[in-house]
């Protein structure tokens, strides 16, 4: 068998990461997901299919969601990246994570990531969806175990919840 | 909403507490099967059948060991052959193919190297030479005359035929005279129906990381609904004793029955002995979807016989299970799932028979839904033939404590017509039907089951408690494990810590399924904590100095006439001097699971352009017999009813003639999304269980099996016609309203 010095070539990625410089090592081909994983060890990010259909690997790139399984690493250059592991408030869980506890919205909990993800993004640009709004914007997450009913119930208490701390 | 017969005053019990492994999980620190590395990993990876069925004629992996970063290759001749009727052969061939490949997908060779884009490049490169064999892919082909067989070491279950058959089991089930039943009735339906393979579709794919060390001992860590049954299967798979393997538990990322097997353990075990090196496997979602197990697609054929006062007098039958590769019992449980109604006379037959697809695995409430969706439409159409009300007809027809189950025995305490009442007096029901929709009503059952289980419990110094069990949390189990202790030892829920132990760090307990955790492990957790109530009474009267008989144990305080309340942690505190450590554990082999029945009631809409089926409103019953977290207890009513949401309308394998899935992605294979559905209103009954010490039913199960009946009944209300095939999608609801 053969031994593995002298392979593949990798790209130097630099971007912030949860508020933090950071700056890896990628092989070219990696995902973004991959990196955030097993080279920064931020495994909230899950990988439930790797080609855009479950959102689990859902993050924030600049602002906006992203499927982290259809990015190359290397695309992160220069980008704000946010993961689960940095919505919280330092110690002050995000009010969406405090009602996906408090409204039993996770069973396996292994969804969650992307869920907290998305519905931070929703409720960033629309503090008072609708339901139906809700439903279509978590569309792209899937959950198996829940049947979404108490999902959707937290992102409305937590829209609630913003509200009432902007006013 | 709840619906409660007696319940005693609770402190803890019923509660809502925050559970306690919520935290890690929304922060997204807790670790799932995937979310481990290990210093020094390979990555594994497999090569695959590309036939569906193929004699392996030889296997040539020189080109894959020379290539780059390559350090271990394993094939089926790097596993021992277990006898033909040992239990854990069919999980050993299935998960490495020895000479014959038995499906598209079927694992041939398995290669472990520095990266999982080398090891792929390597499993590419292993020279497999095949002969090809017939391939058998549906129930018709595999019970006709003559039929190729798809798995040639295949014997009928309880058959006592030591012949070669396509057969998995047959169960016949008889009582009364049905033919007469039929010949004097008022009114008979008869029907066909059909049902795809369907996929349980958890989230998180199967993965694990094996290290075998030097010393020929094995820590895996994967994720699976029994770690204890990981280490039994791959110890059987390896020739190991199981002394040699510890599972540790990672976070399950669902399994709804699909991880109660293993597929990937033992070959990364071997892959690891051989290269001296920890091995990470992970599949990808397209491997679970070729590989891993979809519920059985099934045919039948229902009849009914009912009176025109509604006495359904006799039901006869035929349920067919393709049930995949190896031998199954799919359709022997699929007998005992037939148990909802009283049918004095009654006939049926239930087969499973093989096929060249993947080895099918549990699926919430095994082979019921198949069955319901069956014969709750036919009772469906026999309310519309009397013209008489869905919810009155099954209340005159429903079981009751001491009538039959399927298998003969009777039913014990059970609440099937408090959920129909339930339903009948809800909202929902009470409601006129909104324009342009119509209403179904369909019903399930699942019997449940108790097995082993331990727990060890244990009080701190401080008065805090640490509650250790074997049953991985799917789904909010810690935390009804730490209310039972609460109520039990009088502390505050957030004062006990539960935990998931690994093989090493708690007694045996059996795979969780059947809805047996909050059942049997919290028959140990109570049993450990009553245990330990009486030693927490005895250290109490040595610090008094009085008799045991003269201690209480009430609110978390020793009581003794005359004297303050002892609280735990005062006693605690006193351990060293009156005995040494409060710990005590608990095991058990539990019986009497208390069967949880579930009635649901929807409201849809069919598009008489397109063929989409839209649920407008969902309300589903059920009984929990105690809710010890009802959060979770909903939760599972819920997830249930939108996975059948599924099965009914979306969800199907779909194969081409030579057995290759042609939608193995969540693109193709489309589960429901939150804009697909509406919120499932929830209503908890409560007919405690007598078998347990809270009254607990298992809940995990029931909520998938009404939902097909209940949606193809609304559906009939709505447009006139009478699906009888799934999934409902929309070319087949267009077909069937082209044909009215
Ligand atoms: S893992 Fe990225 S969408 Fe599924
Ligand atoms: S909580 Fe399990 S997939 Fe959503």
């Amino acid at each position: 068998m053969s031994n593995d010095a002298t392979r593949r070539s990798r790209t130097h990625v630099s971007c912030t990461v949860n508020g933090d410089q950071v700056d890896f090592l990628a092989d070219d081909g990696t995902s973004l997901l991959d990196a955030l994983r097993d080279e920064l060890d931020l495994t909230g990010a899950k990988e439930g299919c790797g080609t855009g259909d479950c959102g689990a690997c859902t993050i924030l790139v600049d602002g906006r969601i992203n499927c982290s399984c259809l990015m190359f690493a290397p695309e992160a250059e220069g980008c704000e990246i946010v993961t689960v592991e940095g919505i919280a408030e330092g110690d002050h869980l995000h009010p969406l994570q405090q009602t996906f506890l408090e409204g039993a919205a996770l069973q396996c909990g292994v969804c969650t990531p992307g869920f907290l993800v998305s519905a931070k993004a929703l409720l960033d640009e629309n503090p008072d969806p609708t339901e139906t709004e809700i439903r279509y914007a978590l569309a792209g997450n899937l959950c198996r175990c829940t049947g979404y009913d108490k999902i959707v119930r937290s992102v409305q208490e937590a829209a609630v919840q913003l509200r009432g701390a902007s006013r | 909403m709840t619906v409660t017969e007696n319940r005693p005053d609770y402190k803890w019990v019923g509660t809502r507490p925050i559970r306690h492994d919520g935290y890690d999980k929304v922060v997204g620190k807790a670790r799932f099967a995937a979310d481990r590395n290990s210093p020094g990993q390979l990555h594994g990876a497999f090569l695959r059948s590309p036939h569906g069925h193929a004699r392996i004629l030889s296997v040539d992996t020189s080109a894959a060991e020379a290539m780059s970063g390559v350090k271990a290759v394993v094939t089926g001749a790097d596993f021992p052959d277990l006898p033909i009727g040992h239990p854990e052969r069919d999980t050993a061939v299935n998960l490495m193919a020895r000479d014959v490949a038995m499906y598209v997908g079927h694992v041939v060779a398995a290669v472990a190297a520095s990266t999982r884009a080398e090891a792929e490049a390597a499993a590419a490169a292993i020279e497999v030479e095949y002969e090809l064999l017939p391939v058998v892919l549906s129930l018709d082909e595999s019970i006709a005359d003559g039929a190729p067989l798809a798995n040639a070491d295949n014997r009928t279950a309880f058959s006592g035929s030591d012949d070669p058959s396509n057969l998995a089991t047959v169960t016949p089930l008889e009582r009364g005279d049905v033919d007469a039943a039929f010949e004097a009735a008022d009114v008979v339906v008869e029907r066909e129906f059909d049902t795809a393979w369907v996929h349980q579709g958890y989230i998180e794919p199967h993965a694990c990381v094996v290290d075998v060390g030097a010393d020929g001992k094995a820590e895996v860590w994967a994720s699976s609904q029994g770690h204890f049954r990981v280490r039994s299967q791959a110890a059987a798979v390896l020739g190991w004793d199981t002394a040699r393997i510890k599972v540790i538990p990672a976070e399950i990322g669902g399994g709804f029955g699909g991880k109660t097997t293993i597929y990937l353990e033992p070959v990364a075990a071997r892959l690891s002995e051989k290269s001296g090196r920890p091995v990470k496997i992970v599949m990808t979602r397209d491997e679970v979807l070729r590989a891993t197990g979809p519920a059985p697609a099934s045919k039948s054929r229902i009849r009914i016989a009912a009176t025109n006062d509604g006495e359904l007098t006799a039901i006869d039958g035929w349920i067919g299970y393709a049930v995949g590769c190896t031998g199954d019992m799919a359709g022997f449980v699929g007998a005992m799932s037939v148990a909802s109604y009283k049918f004095p006379n009654l006939k049926m037959e239930f087969v499973g028979a093989l096929t060249n697809t993947p080895r099918s695995a549990a699926y919430r409430a095994p082979s019921a839904p198949q069955a319901a969706f069956a014969i709750e439409s036919v009772i469906d159409e026999i309310a519309q033939a009397l013209d008489t009300d869905p919810i009155e007809l099954r209340l005159k027809n429903a079981v009751v404590e001491g009538d039959l189950t399927s298998m003969g025995g009777p039913h014990p305490r059970i609440g099937f017509v408090e959920c129909l009442e339930a339903i009948r007096d809800s909202e929902h029901y009470q409601s006129p039907v909104p324009d342009g929709a119509a209403r179904g009503i369909g019903t399930g059952f699942w019997f449940n089951i108790g097995e082993q289980s331990s727990a060890t419990v244990n009080l701190n110094e401080d008065g805090t408690a640490t509650v250790i069990t074997g049953s991985p949390d799917i789904g909010g189990s810690r935390a009804s494990m730490a209310l039972m202790a609460a109520e039990e030892l009088g502390l505050d829920v957030h004062r006990i810590t539960p935990v998931v132990a690994d093989t090493e760090s708690v007694g045996f307990t059996d795979v969780t399924e059947g809805s047996r955790a909050t059942f049997a492990t919290g028959m140990a957790v109570v049993n450990a904590c009553r245990d330990l109530v009486g030693e927490l009474k005895a250290r109490a009267a040595t610090i008094r100095g009085v008799e045991v008989d003269a201690v209480a144990w009430v609110d978390g305080a020793a009581v003794v006439d005359g004297h303050d309340p002892l609280p735990l942690a005062d006693i605690t505190a006193k351990a060293k001097s009156t005995g040494g450590p409060l710990t005590v554990t608990a095991s058990l082999n539990a019986g009497g699971a208390g069967p949880s029945f579930a009635v649901h009631c929807c409201d849809v809409s069919v598009d008489e352009e397109t063929g989409r089926v839209e649920v407008l409103r969902y309300t589903t019953a059920q009984d929990a017999g105690t809710a010890i977290h009802p959060s979770y207890v909903e939760g599972q009513m819920q997830g249930g009813t939108a996975q059948g949401i599924g099965w009914a309308l979306n969800e199907e394998y779909v194969y081409a003639d030579d057995g290759t899935m042609l939608n193995a992605s969540f693109l193709d294979y489309r589960v429901p999304v939150a804009s697909d559905l509406p919120m499932i209103e929830t209503i908890i009954v409560e007919v405690p269980n007598p078998a347990h010490p809270y009254g607990v039913r298992g809940v995990g199960e029931t909520g998938i099996v009404p939902p097909m009946g209940t949606i193809a009944n609304a559906v009939s209300r709505a447009s006139g016609v009478r699906l009888t095939s799934l999934p409902m999608s929309p070319p087949k609801v267009l077909a069937a309203l082209d044909d009215r």
